[in-house]
């Protein structure tokens, strides 16, 4: 039982941890609080969109946890540790808005540069790749070149690339924010099904409601000046999702509450 | 299609062949219009009167010391001091090119390296970047004619002579667009490409040969073309202050006091040809690059 206690406990380690967590950068024009008393708790295995009109702090929040930024007040915890000390076990892959591949290295060469920096053998970085790049459906484009691939498939390549070291927490920061609706609508059913296949915990930053209700377990919304949560709202859709399910009177009901949090966060009126 | 690709084949030749064929003409005419004042008066002293203008415009075209010589005179002079002489003569220009030549490449080497160096240090060192940068800048306002003698003549004091004070000379020179190109080149990765660096927990050491270095090559092969050009120069004007050390430099100079027209633009032909050549030289080896680095072709 004892031994039960302490499994349960260990389980219940939250991935992302916020508390009264605080951002504020410093410019020539005076300060600019990008994050205000953020309180968020995210668990192994939820799938989290961020949205918010830009300018919320949404980017700044996930830039936070991947210790791309320095929180100057508050705390934050990556399945228990600091920031900068789970970057540095690698806890994550970070997906960006560009795909960011390195026009010099082809396809399989950019989603093995993470397995280079962090030393995996030839053979192990062979053995990832071609899993990595069979999980995005991008097997064959292994020795084209970054412009030879749309951008979809670019993108592809870069979730790849987060996916290839099997970090257990991947950060998207806008990825499919470039792409047109036919090709998003593709990736995020893909997505669904890569995160289903994986078990991995995803924060997902986007601005778009539609896309956030389909993907996500848990939708965070933020509203600017400063930027804060102003609404969580736990997703029941059924984890089995097909496109059409943003038709359902349950998908219009959380969308309609996402909207509503938006419109709380005075949001529309401030950016007319 | 052969037809067609024949066709292109002309569009492209074709405009080439004519401007060169235009500044023959005007060459030649040029020529005639700056010899003949020398020519009328030697004709005078000839007592030969009513010269008919074709003699008369050969004869332009075959002076000794013309003002302006012809185009087959100077191929003329670069042929009877190239392949008709034995290299190791003193009036041969294969030898005072090859000294030229070699003075220009190690200048070039040690300049590329001092270059890509300085460019190294200057971006991962703030302080470098702040104090280095107007010396740098600094060393290229002062007229290279006043630095060439200086070192060349220091350095010969102290018993350093030959290639190597002359080379220095070409790094002098060619250093700096390296440097500023570089440091252009290693800054060139945009900020979510070093985030990336920066998510993978990437050593200063792994993010410079995976993401700073390959970004630079397109800024390092444009600052080497203009390096390997200015090197030459750096060589032909170092040649200037030692006459007895030889080069197309040595032979500028003593054509201008003899009077040896014909030679000087023999030398300076040489020069250009040379120049050119090192420039399509760096050029190949960016497309081999380009090549290998899976650039999207032009």
């Amino acid at each position: 039982m004892v031994f039960d206690a302490f499994e349960q406990g260990r389980f219940m380690t939250p991935v992302v941890s916020a508390q009264n967590l605080g951002l504020t950068f410093k410019t020539n024009d005076g300060d600019v609080v990008a994050l205000s008393d953020v309180n968020l708790t995210i668990n192994k295995g939820e799938f989290v969109s961020f949205i918010g009109p830009s300018g919320c702090g949404k980017t700044t929040f996930l830039r936070t946890i991947a210790d791309l930024e320095r929180p100057t007040s508050g705390k934050l915890t990556i399945n228990g540790q600091t920031p900068e000390v789970a970057r540095k076990a690698r806890a994550y892959g970070y997906v960006f808005q560009a795909p960011a591949l390195y026009p010099w290295r082809t396809i399989e060469k950019n989603v093995a540069l993470p397995l280079e920096i962090m030393g995996y053998g030839a053979g192990q970085q062979a053995e990832r790749v071609r899993r990595t790049m069979d999980l995005v459906n991008l097997s064959g484009f292994e020795k084209k070149y970054p412009w030879q691939l749309s951008g979809g498939m670019q993108q592809r390549a870069s979730i790849a690339r987060a996916l290839s070291f099997d970090a257990d927490l991947l950060l998207m920061d806008e990825p499919f924010g470039a792409l047109d609706e036919i090709v998003r609508d593709h990736l995020n059913s893909e997505l669904l099904k890569l995160w289903d296949r994986t078990q991995k915990t995803i924060c997902f930053v986007t601005h778009s409601i539609p896309e956030a209700v389909y993907l996500s377990t848990k939708i965070v919304v933020m509203s600017p000046r400063p930027g804060r949560v102003t609404d969580v709202i736990e997703s029941d859709l059924p984890k089995e999702r097909p496109l059409d399910i943003r038709e359902t009177p349950e998908f219009l009901t959380i969308a309609a509450r996402v909207r509503d949090g938006l419109r709380a966060g005075h949001s529309y009126e401030e950016a007319v | 299609m052969d037809t067609v690709r024949g066709a292109k084949s002309v569009t492209r030749t074709g405009p080439i062949i004519v401007v060169l064929l235009a500044m023959l003409v005007v060459w030649y005419a040029a020529a005639i219009g700056m010899n003949a004042p020398w020519q009328t008066t030697l004709n005078t002293r000839a007592g030969l009167a009513d010269v008919p203008f074709t003699d008369f415009a050969l004869q332009t075209w075959a002076q000794d010391r013309p003002v302006l010589p012809a185009p087959h005179q100077v191929l003329g002079e670069i042929w009877n001091a190239t392949v008709a002489l034995e290299l190791t003569s003193r009036r041969s220009l294969a030898y005072h090119g090859w000294i030229t030549l070699s003075s220009t490449l190690l200048g070039f080497v040690l300049g590329t390296t001092l270059g890509v160096a300085l460019a190294v240090f200057i971006v991962h060192n703030e302080a470098a970047n702040r104090s280095l940068m107007p010396w740098i800048i600094a060393s290229q306002t002062i007229p290279i004619l006043a630095i060439a003698p200086m070192v060349v003549v220091g350095l010969g004091s102290v018993g350093i002579t030959g290639t190597v004070p002359r080379a220095l000379i070409s790094m002098y020179l060619s250093f700096f667009p390296v440097v500023v190109g570089m440091v252009k080149g290693l800054r060139s990765p945009e900020s979510i490409q070093l985030d990336l660096m920066h998510t993978y927990d990437a050593s200063p050491w792994q993010t410079f040969w995976k993401l700073r270095w390959p970004a630079a090559m397109p800024m390092l092969f444009a600052s080497m073309k203009v390096g390997i050009a200015i090197s030459l120069v750096g060589a032909v004007v170092s040649e200037l202050s030692n006459a007895a050390g030889g080069g197309l430099g040595v032979r500028l100079l003593t054509g201008s006091y003899n009077g040896q027209t014909i030679q000087i633009w023999a030398a300076l032909f040489i020069a250009a040809a040379l120049a050119a050549i090192l420039v399509m030289i760096v050029g190949a080896a960016e497309r081999m690059v380009n090549a290998r680095m899976g650039a999207r072709p032009a």
